[in-house]
């Protein structure tokens, strides 16, 4: 070897130089490990002055490579890098050991953690000599953005970015905008309502002129790479001309068949078989849904053709594709709601007067089925009590197990709403009541002094076969009431049940399109639970809104304009450095088996017929390694990550067990002349 | 080879070797036919011998490094063998490991399954053709009236070439084919050499030569070869067939995929791969078509019953791992203190 | 270190984005392991050559663990799918050479499980270290009496030399 390296053990204040014998770690290094020109020690390498003492010996001593062993390089290894690239050495010719998490902070016997951290000094120092310069490529950032889903999460996006003077397209797949939001009635705890606070917003997204708003429409397909997104998208036929109507809604009165809307009025009312799914709707123009419109079904009606003012009507109208170029894409797709009969002992589908917290909010809007008057299934009757169910589903390791974050506070926003509308009783049966934001302690403490009921404990059934006085004709909410320790059956008229947020169904085939891992869970992965909330693995796809996990309005504003700056701060730079971390087949020994060719889940694999070899597309690339490790011919490298790299850090980790030299055991015979 | 006249001094000096192996390499150096004679135009053959006469006390009295070229075929399974192979080190100039078994141990070193013992057990014992009333075992001194007679010692190890000395080419195959054979030959003569320790041959692999349809491969089921008739035209492995052609080494010409019948691999790895059977686990595994633990245990146990076979029945010896563990290795031993 | 305290040598190979954090809570939260194992950070478990680890086995390592993120849960999407198929090819060749399975392990933590990564080492170190030493180089260090072997045959050639003929 003929790398001059340096190696650098960081003290920590005492959190390394406490239990590891930093100063014998040094010396061992220099002592014993080949190609160290020299070692130190210094209290904190992290600090400047640490940074400079690296530096003065690259450009003094002539370093070829630097060993940092400190803590985490998930912690460090960029101030590294920066520092050596400052001062010209190519960043990815530093390495880390990491000597605190790994060693002084989980060890306890001196002797051992001293000797744990020269073997991990030992690997970084035969590593670092066999790594490579790598640089990174600079692609130019096309400044238009893809936003998919027109929530109150995407919307937000989409008007930071519009505004800020940058195009956006806006893909939905409903035939409007608005999301859960638009079917709410009041949100919590200001009890603003909903579509007064979102329909300014859908209406600015509808008329701003550098949004494209694409709705009643899917992505069918990503490519590309950041920066380089081409994106088609299947506009589902309207069988409405967008260019001819005016939105009038003759059409619409004029349609003869009325269907169940089990979308927007979640099941409890009706729309017409061409409709808008609610009056405020963007864009105005209604959709024709082909599986009950009596034209598709019989071939006669087109009341609405007849009728349409503008001969807007075009029942020959298909599919149409169109392709857009875009540099990122803000994925706010939105949640599901948790399907609450598949918990039967709750009575959802079976008992009458069960609703989900859905269908609850469209009774409550004054927009809705019953204008906004809390009845009974029947219609006519108000309830007189009304029992609110938590987490159901959530919290729960038999459906969900995590918290859905918004129940609890739609069971006080739904108390407040009954008791101001009819003057029921109010029953919550709560686990932990977790109004976590600001003045979401303040809304508890009105509902309390309101006089909601609130009873601590899981819900075992709700039941109409009544066994007590009082409780004919009523569902029986039997629960534990854990704060007294008793078994109680609370009778009442309505039951809401508070269903989980769970991914959208597809949300597994659409994190495959877009590039985006899930958790166990399903919710998409953000690349760091912490401090990149709203980036993903694919850089140039945002996730905002519950997409990401279950949150609530202000939590899924606050995301769509996170990732809106994020993709902001993309366009203004209008560059994007490609991690040089990638794989790269060698075509000469690529022999075309295609072993490799459905391995990348990034599509960066491809087979190239003429040459009957693979390719590996560099942008595309995220180096994770699976196919360098695939590859039976051993055609494909992975930059940083090389074969040779790795066993090289793994002779210096077990120098204890084989050595210096590298040779495993003592040759069997005396050695013969070389030839 | 010459009439039988006395080496002309410009004449180079060739010796050939078998140690462990079946003789198909010496077969295999006839098979470049006429090109035999172009052989014996540039070499005097000092050593051969499966073709003639010689003595080992003749290639002793030589002086070192007075054989210009050695192909050595077979592997190292007895002292007599290793012998040899640090002779000829000495004798040679250049050593080429000629064939599977100098290379990377073939099939004698499927013995590194088993132990001497157990070989001895089989060979002297148990097999139903033995008859050995008195258990004689192969004994490494037996003093005879005569005085003592010696055996050579047989390993417990079998070894490949490199493994026992410094080798400068390597020609792969089982045996290597004759192209092959005449193309490492002719670079030889001209000098037109890789870095010693190299091997001479492809840098791609069978595939490369292979004249079936390749398309993306995801395989639900392995199957032997008696389980089904493939179809002529698309890959074998994609037919669920275990080929090692995607690991192994150009150089055949895929023969056996080209007639239907998958390759074993016995043209040794690719340039650069330490081991031949983690490739093949690897990309083999990387294709399976299943998410679930269970169903993938179930498609290796019943795809793949003999791992060792599927994947080193050429490479054992040459293998990371070398070998089969012995029962008493480890006891008692004690990591180096640090 | 006496006779009798044998330590085992353990190579980890721990994947950037869950089991590598793992680690680094560990030691944030000052959970105490044993000292045996010794990690390589990969970006992926999907990176795990077989190779690496029949090479650490082959340099000595009494044992290698396999880490990384929880099936489904792959910061790319599906990698570690890959993980458990090679894994599994792996362990078939292993126990045919005759490695024990305490050896080998396939151990899933996510980036805030850094007590189950922590007990998952101290509870592989034991077992290890009840297996006692692996030391495979051993296995073929030992073509013993080769060395007496191979010296007497040149003596025995030149010994045959004297018979007179």
């Amino acid at each position: 070897m003929t790398e001059k390296v340096g190696v650098y053990i960081c003290h920590c204040g005492t959190n390394i130089a406490g239990p590891v014998d930093v100063e014998e770690v040094a010396r061992w290094a220099k002592e014993n490990l080949d190609g160290v020109v020299l070692a130190r020690d210094y209290r904190f390498m992290c600090s400047s002055l640490g940074q400079e003492l690296i530096q003065e010996d690259i450009k003094n001593e002539g370093l070829t490579r630097v060993v940092v062993a400190a803590c985490s390089p998930h912690l460090h290894e960029k101030t590294f890098r920066t520092a050596c690239s400052k001062i010209g050495l190519n960043p990815y010719l530093t390495q880390m050991a990491s000597i605190r998490e790994q060693v002084s902070w989980v060890t306890e016997d001196r002797a051992a953690a001293t000797h744990k951290a020269k073997m991990m000094v030992a690997g970084a120092v035969r590593r670092v000599q066999l790594q490579e310069e790598l640089q990174p490529t600079e692609v130019p950032v096309n400044p238009n953005t893809l936003v998919v889903g027109g929530g109150i999460a995407g919307i937000q996006a989409a008007l930071e970015l519009a505004d800020a003077g940058h195009k956006v397209f806006m893909v939905e797949r409903e035939p409007s905008i608005g999301g859960h939001m638009a079917q709410f009635d009041k949100t919590f705890p200001t009890l603003d309502c909903a579509a007064c606070i979102l329909t300014p917003k859908m209406s600015d997204v509808g008329l701003h002129e550098n949004i494209e708003l694409l709705s009643y429409a899917e992505v069918d397909s990503l490519s590309g790479f950041v920066g380089n997104f081409d994106v088609r998208v299947r506009k589902k036929a309207r069988y409405i001309d967008e260019d001819a109507c005016t939105g009038c809604g003759i059409c619409i009165e004029k349609c003869p068949k009325k269907v169940v809307d089990e979308v927007f009025e979640a099941g409890l009312g009706y729309r017409k078989a061409v409709y808008r799914p609610f009056p405020q709707a963007i864009p105005k123009f209604p959709v024709i849904d082909r599986d009950t419109c009596i034209y598709f079904e019989r071939g006669t009606c087109k009341a609405c053709e007849k009728f349409c003012p503008t001969e807007a009507i075009d029942f020959e109208q298909t599919d149409t594709y169109l392709d857009l170029n875009v540099g990122n894409v803000i994925m706010a797709t939105g949640y599901d709601l948790f399907d609450c009969g598949k918990i039967p002992q709750y009575g959802y589908g079976r008992l009458a007067n069960v609703f989900t917290s859905l269908e609850f909010e469209r009774l409550c809007n004054a927009a809705g089925p019953t204008e906004g008057h809390i009845l009974l299934r029947d219609g006519v009757t108000e309830p007189q009590s009304v029992g609110i169910i938590h987490c159901v589903g959530s919290r729960d390791k038999q459906h969900h197990a995590y918290c859905s974050a918004v129940c609890c506070m739609s069971a006080l926003k739904f108390g407040h709403l009954v008791m101001e509308k009819t003057g029921a009783e109010v029953y919550s049966f709560y686990i932990d009541m977790r109004p976590l934001h600001k003045n979401y302690e303040e809304f508890y403490d009105r509902l309390l002094q309101e006089g909601m009921h609130f009873i601590r404990g899981r819900v075992a059934e709700v039941t109409d076969a009544a066994r007590l006085p009082g409780e004919d004709g009523k569902l029986i909410i039997q629960a534990e009431d854990t704060l007294i320790g008793k078994q109680r059956r609370i009778p009442v008229d309505m039951v809401i049940l508070l269903g989980a947020l769970q991914p959208r169904f597809d949300a597994k085939e659409t994190g495959l399109k877009f590039g985006v891992s899930a958790g166990l869970d399903g919710w998409f992965t953000e690349r760091h639970p912490k401090l990149d909330p709203v980036a993903t693995m694919t850089d140039g796809v945002f996730i905002a809104g519950t997409c990401q996990g279950p949150k609530d309005i202000p939590d899924s504003v606050a995301q769509g304009a996170a990732a809106a700056a994020r993709v902001q701060g993309m366009i203004s730079k209008g560059t994007v450095l490609i991690e040089p971390i990638v794989a790269t087949i060698e075509e000469a020994r690529c022999s075309g088996c295609r072993i490799c060719n459905t391995l990348c889940p990034f599509n960066a694999i491809e087979y190239l017929e003429d040459k009957a070899v693979s390719y590996i597309n560099p942008a595309l690339c995220k180096g994770c390694g699976t196919c360098v490790a695939a590859c039976p011919a051993q055609a494909i490298s992975g930059a940083h990550f090389t074969n040779d790299q790795i066993f090289a850090e793994m002779e210096g980790l077990l120098y204890d067990v084989i050595g210096s030299n590298g040779a495993t055991v003592k040759s069997p015979q005396p050695a013969l002349e070389p030839a | 080879m010459s009439d039988g006249g006395a080496p002309t001094p410009e004449k180079g000096k060739l010796a050939l070797y078998w140690a462990a192996s079946c003789g198909g390499c010496e077969i295999a150096v006839l098979g470049i036919d006429d090109k035999v004679l172009k052989v014996a135009e540039a070499f005097d053959i000092v050593l051969w011998p499966c073709v003639m006469d010689g003595k080992v006390r003749d290639i002793e009295k030589m002086p070192d490094k007075s054989i210009d070229l050695c192909l050595f075929n077979g592997a190292i399974r007895t002292s007599e063998q290793e012998y040899m192979a640090q002779l000829l080190r000495r004798k040679s100039k250049v050593l080429v490991a000629f064939g599977s078994c100098a290379a990377e141990g073939c099939i004698p070193a499927l013995a590194n399954m088993n132990t001497r013992e157990e070989i001895f057990q089989t060979a002297y014992h148990d097999t139903p053709s033995t008859d050995n009333p008195d258990g004689v075992r192969p004994q490494i001194e037996t003093e005879v009236p005569e005085g003592t007679l010696h055996l050579p010692l047989f390993y417990d190890t079998v070894k490949t070439l490199g493994q026992s000395v410094e080798v400068d080419y390597y020609l792969p195959g089982c045996p290597p084919e004759p192209d092959r054979i005449w193309d490492a030959l002719v670079a030889i003569l001209t000098g037109q050499l890789p870095a010693p320790g190299s091997v001479i041959g492809a840098t791609t692999t069978v595939c490369d030569t292979c004249p079936r349809t390749r398309n993306e491969k995801k395989i639900k089921e392995f199957k032997r070869t008696w389980e089904i008739i493939p179809d002529p035209d698309t890959c074998l492995l994609e037919q669920g067939v275990v080929c090692c052609g995607i690991a192994t080494r150009a150089g055949c010409g895929a023969l056996c995929p080209t007639v239907g019948s998958p390759c074993i691999g016995c043209y040794g790895p690719n340039e650069g791969v330490v081991d031949f059977g983690a490739r093949m686990m690897t990309a083999l595994a990387s294709v399976i078509d299943s998410q679930d633990p269970d169903e993938i245990d179930r498609i290796i146990q019943e795809g793949i019953p003999d791992p060792i076979g599927s994947f080193y029945r050429f490479g054992l010896a040459n293998s990371l791992l070398r070998r089969k563990a012995l029962a008493h290795n480890g006891d008692g031993r004690v990591a180096e203190p640090a | 270190m006496s006779e009798s305290a044998f330590e085992p040598k353990i190579v980890g190979f721990l994947c950037n984005w869950c089991s590598y954090r793992a680690a680094d809570l560990a030691g944030t939260a000052r959970m105490k392991y044993e000292p045996n194992i010794r990690i390589i950070r990969v970006m992926c478990s999907g990176r795990v050559d077989p190779t690496f680890v029949l090479k650490a086995l082959s340099l000595g390592a009494d044992g290698v663990m396999l880490a990384g993120c929880h099936p489904g849960e792959c910061h790319y999407i599906e990698q570690n799918y890959k993980t458990i198929r090679r894994f599994k090819m792996l362990k078939h060749t292993l126990r045919a050479l005759g490695i024990e399975e305490e050896r080998v392990r396939l151990q899933w933590a996510s980036a805030g499980e850094g007590a189950l990564l922590a007990s998952a080492i101290n509870e592989m170190v034991d077992q290890v270290r009840e297996l006692g030493p692996l030391y495979w180089p051993g296995n073929w260090a030992d073509n013993e009496g080769s060395q007496d072997a191979i010296q007497a045959l040149p003596r025995e050639h030149a010994e045959a030399m004297e018979v007179p003929a």
